[in-house]
């Protein structure tokens, strides 16, 4: 067991875990933020996706000791103050999801790719969201809502 | 029987008594106000279908409370498909109340009334009804206290809004809450109002976005796995190597030793708990265990010779005319294999379940499109009284089919049972597989002939270890013959456990009927769409579904193959007519397959909430692009080799084509399904297109790289 510190949604955390210890149990268990879900728990789904240190990883295959020094952002800490992100707010309002499993890890995904690229093509949203996966067919909506969101920020930052 | 009506029979005909409690107990539970209880035999649309019974069953009802709200109780469960949206919808209307005044409890089985389960498409088609009726039932009476009140006749009256007022004074008014207020009527009684047509819709009819986005995009949505109890532990299970194998001896030994790790043992279900997720894995796999396993001589290829081995009781749905004489008729014979594998489920979550004991009750939270069935089956497992058992209300995160079974859920009440502590248990993604009951891998033969004129005289379909809906045809053809071909009882007609997959059967009766309709099209050297119509003269609703989506795709006639990759089918779905074009392009040195474009026409009938229908066929239109083009299940005698999304791959972003949906204005009243019918036409549009586009016909799904380049030959 090793103590592990870093910034969890803007607040410091400190956990203890062990060598090969995932991530994403660390946060839905020890944390108790249990929107960060687990769909394969070998990397091949995206629906565990987090933010650390400004890059999407995935945190079912990511050891949370590696999380040592870093910020971490889940999808909790995405809307401030009861006030949705813009990609929250585009994915409400392109009806981008179903059953809703896949959505943090698609949100947070997304936010991932508007960080380094606020206003993606199609073809880039697809090529940064194509190994997360949605059963219920949501594709050309998250498309849809990323784009939009991705406007919507920078209209938000711009003078 | 067809199975729609097998469907409603059996959602029907078991609501006898799904409360079991009396008038005042249930009044208790419920809290006061004006409660409208309803059961499905009484819905006006639906009388007659159950026999009058003195103790009508309670399927759904509303209370409308002093402070004006709408509760509605509905065994239901949210797994995508929308109902938390579309159900208040109706009630709203129906009641003249304001849609955000109307709140859902669903599948809460202490609180709700029972229902059979979450499936095929029956939300709306039946459900809907019996909500509508009841909400109606609740105005007309509501109208009836207002008319006392204001000493005004009924007739004089007019509703809005929760507000009853009168029609020439709107000063003359009595709010919903007000009448209600310090009441308790139960009203039992309700086919007896007639329910709003169509055209005095205010809501119905109108888009409403999801009202369960805002906690799905915020993570606050909680599902089975989100419970967390204080002291909780996780589970993890020993399983076998393959289905059907015997468990020998068991050395648990290891993972005793494990700090905090706790064995549990009770007959064929061994496993280890322990409070963090990550542990009780790593402990499950310090378990060791000998097992012999049962040995069958097929896999994924071979598949289809042992189908057509061991399907050998046949049973004819529907017979025309004499196939003798229509083979003489015939100048061109078409005799087609169609292939279809296994395929899973594969929801993004797996089966999960929570539960804990708690006052002698057993709770549960489980991902599970069941609630009534799974607390009854625990039960049962258990040993304990039904209603000592509780599903709580959860979201479901996805389900297709594959919910409706829920061995999850049994076993983690069986550990809760054992161990008096609360335990969660998460499939992993191979368990997932293991355990999902798949989509049957099947056989369709058909033989077809065409006689001088280019019309079809003879169809003989056949299909093996698939199920029989959709299986019969709806074209014009005056000699055919429809059957299943089943293993008989006793034999291993599937190596796995198979159930239903979205619209199940529906797929494989499609694909194989609308590739075979596309065969004999371009045997006959007409254009697809116009020889479809040709044999749909009888039936103008389907004849207009066809070229409204013709017209829409901007199909110009040809016939195949014409090397532009434009393809397409249609089919039924639990009464929805449905039609899907589609554009492909075909990498003629890989057979890589790439759906470009996708254009869908539907006539489902009434529509409650158009957005919520275009929202599921745009979704079945991606998810059935998973099965045409690439879900197959691999496996060697009964062990599973595909185990997670690297060998089993669905689809991906890079598979969206460009999607335009279309709801057909329809001249019914009624609704039919709408959770799933473009999925049924997926995989025969995109076969016809590939066909289309290079002229190779690929009689095996899922077409892949492999299978298209090899017909390209
Ligand atoms: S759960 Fe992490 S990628 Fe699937
Ligand atoms: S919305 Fe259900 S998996 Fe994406």
């Amino acid at each position: 067991m090793k103590t592990v510190q870093f910034e969890l949604n803007g607040k410091s955390v400190s956990v203890s875990a062990n060598e090969d210890e995932p991530m994403l149990w660390v946060i839905r268990q020890q944390l108790g933020l249990t929107g960060t879900k687990f769909g394969c728990g070998s990397g091949f789904c995206g629906s565990c996706t987090v933010i650390m240190n400004g890059e999407a990883v995935r945190s079912c295959t990511l050891p949370a000791i590696e999380a040592a020094g870093t910020k971490v952002l889940t999808i909790e800490g995405l809307s401030s103050n009861g006030e949705l992100h813009p990609l929250q707010e585009e994915f409400v309002k392109s009806d981008a999801l179903q059953c809703g499993f896949c959505t943090p890890g698609m949100i947070m995904n997304a936010y991932g790719l508007l960080l380094k690229n606020p206003e993606p093509t199609n073809e880039e949203v697809v090529i940064a969201m194509d190994e997360n996966l949605c059963r219920c067919g949501a594709h050309g909506r998250i498309i849809q809502a990323i784009q939009n969101a991705g406007k919507q920020m920078k209209k938000s930052v711009a003078p | 029987m067809n199975n729609d009506k097998k469907i409603n029979k059996r959602v029907l005909g078991n609501m006898r008594n799904p409360f079991g409690m009396d008038r005042r107990d249930f009044m208790k539970r419920i809290g006061t106000g004006l409660v409208v209880a309803f059961s499905v035999g009484n819905t006006p649309l639906k009388a007659g279908m159950l026999a009058q019974d003195d103790t009508p069953g309670v399927n759904a009802f509303l209370r409308i409370g002093e402070d004006g709200r709408v509760k509605v109780y509905v065994g239901k469960i949210e797994m995508g498909q929308g109902p938390i949206t579309s159900l208040p919808m109706e009630v709203a209307d129906e009641l003249d109340v304001r849609l955000e005044d109307v709140d859902m409890i669903m599948a809460d089985t202490d609180l709700c009334p029972w229902n059979e389960g979450t499936y095929g498409s029956l939300s709306t088609r039946v459900f809907g009804e019996v909500l509508r009726g009841a909400a109606a039932k609740a105005r007309a009476i509501l109208v009836k206290m207002a008319a006392e009140e204001l000493s005004l006749g009924v007739t004089e009256l007019e509703t809005r809004d929760g507000i009853v007022r009168s029609k020439k004074d709107s000063s003359k008014k009595i709010t919903y809450a007000q009448l209600t207020k310090g009441k308790e009527i139960l009203e039992t009684s309700v086919g007896d109002v007639a329910l709003k047509k169509t055209s005095e819709f205010r809501i119905m009819g109108t888009s409403k976005l999801r009202v369960d986005s805002r906690e799905k995009v915020t993570g606050e949505a909680l599902y089975a796995g989100d419970i967390q109890i204080p002291n909780m532990l996780c589970a993890r299970i020993l399983r076998p190597p393959s289905l059907g194998s015997k468990l020998l001896n068991v050395d648990t030994t290891q993972a005793e030793l494990m700090e905090g790790v706790e064995v549990v043992r009770d007959g064929d279900l061994v496993a280890v708990l322990h409070p963090s997720q990550h542990i009780a894995g790593k402990a499950i796999a310090k378990v060791t265990a000998e097992w012999e396993e049962e040995k069958v001589d097929i896999n994924q290829d071979t598949l289809f010779d042992h189908i057509l081995e061991v399907a050998t009781e046949s049973r004819t749905l529907a017979s025309e005319g004499k196939l003798e004489q229509g083979k003489e008729a015939a100048v061109k014979n078409i005799n087609s294999t169609f292939l279809d594998p296994y395929i899973a489920h594969s929801p993004i979550e797996t089966h999960t379940a929570t539960a804990m004991m708690e006052d002698g009750r057993m709770k549960v939270w489980a991902s599970c499109q069941t609630p009534y069935p799974t607390r009854d089956g625990i039960a049962e497992e258990l040993g304990m009284d039904q209603k000592d058992v509780q599903l709580l209300p959860i979201f479901v995160g996805g389900g297709f089919g594959g919910k409706i079974y829920n061995p999850q859920a049994i076993e983690v009440a069986r550990l809760v049972k054992l161990t008096s502590k609360p335990i969660q248990l998460v499939y992993t993604r191979e368990e997932e597989f293991i355990y999902d009951r798949l989509r049957p891998a099947a056989v369709v033969k058909i033989d077809a002939g065409l006689d001088e004129a280019g019309k079809i005289s003879y169809w003989d379909f056949a299909v093996h270890q698939g199920g029989g809906r959709e299986a019969v045809h709806f074209y014009d053809i005056p000699n055919s013959r429809t059957r299943t071909l089943s293993a008989p009882r006793g034999a291993m007609g599937h190596p796995f456990y198979t159930g239903a997959w979205r619209a199940p059967s529906v797929n494989t009766n499609t694909f194989a009927r609308e590739s075979q309709m596309d065969i004999l099209a371009a045997a006959a050297g007409v254009d697809p769409v116009e020889f479809r119509l040709r044999h749909l003269e009888h039936d103008p609703r389907m004849a207009n579904v066809v070229k409204t989506g013709a017209e829409r795709f901007g199909w110009t006639p040809a016939k195949g193959p014409s090397g532009r990759g434009h393809g397409f089918a249609v089919g039924i779905d639990v009464g929805t007519y449905v039609v899907v074009f589609v554009e492909v392009e075909v990498d003629k040195n890989t057979g890589y397959v790439q759906v470009k474009r996708a254009v869908c026409c539907q006539d489902m009938g009434m529509v409650v909430n158009p957005q919520g229908a275009i929202l599921q066929m745009e979704g079945c239109i991606l998810m059935g692009l998973g099965y045409a083009l690439r879900e197959e299940i691999q496996f060697e005698s009964r062990k599973m080799l595909s185990t997670n999304f690297d060998s089993y791959a669905i689809t991906q972003f890079n598979m969206a084509p460009e999607i335009d949906v279309f709801i057909v204005d329809s001249k019914d009243e009624v609704p039919y399904g709408g959770g799933e019918p473009p999925i049924v036409v997926m995989g025969g549009a995109v076969a016809n297109a590939v066909f289309d586009a290079t002229g190779a016909r690929v009689f095996r799904q899922p077409l892949t790289p492999e299978r298209v380049k090899e017909a390209m030959g």
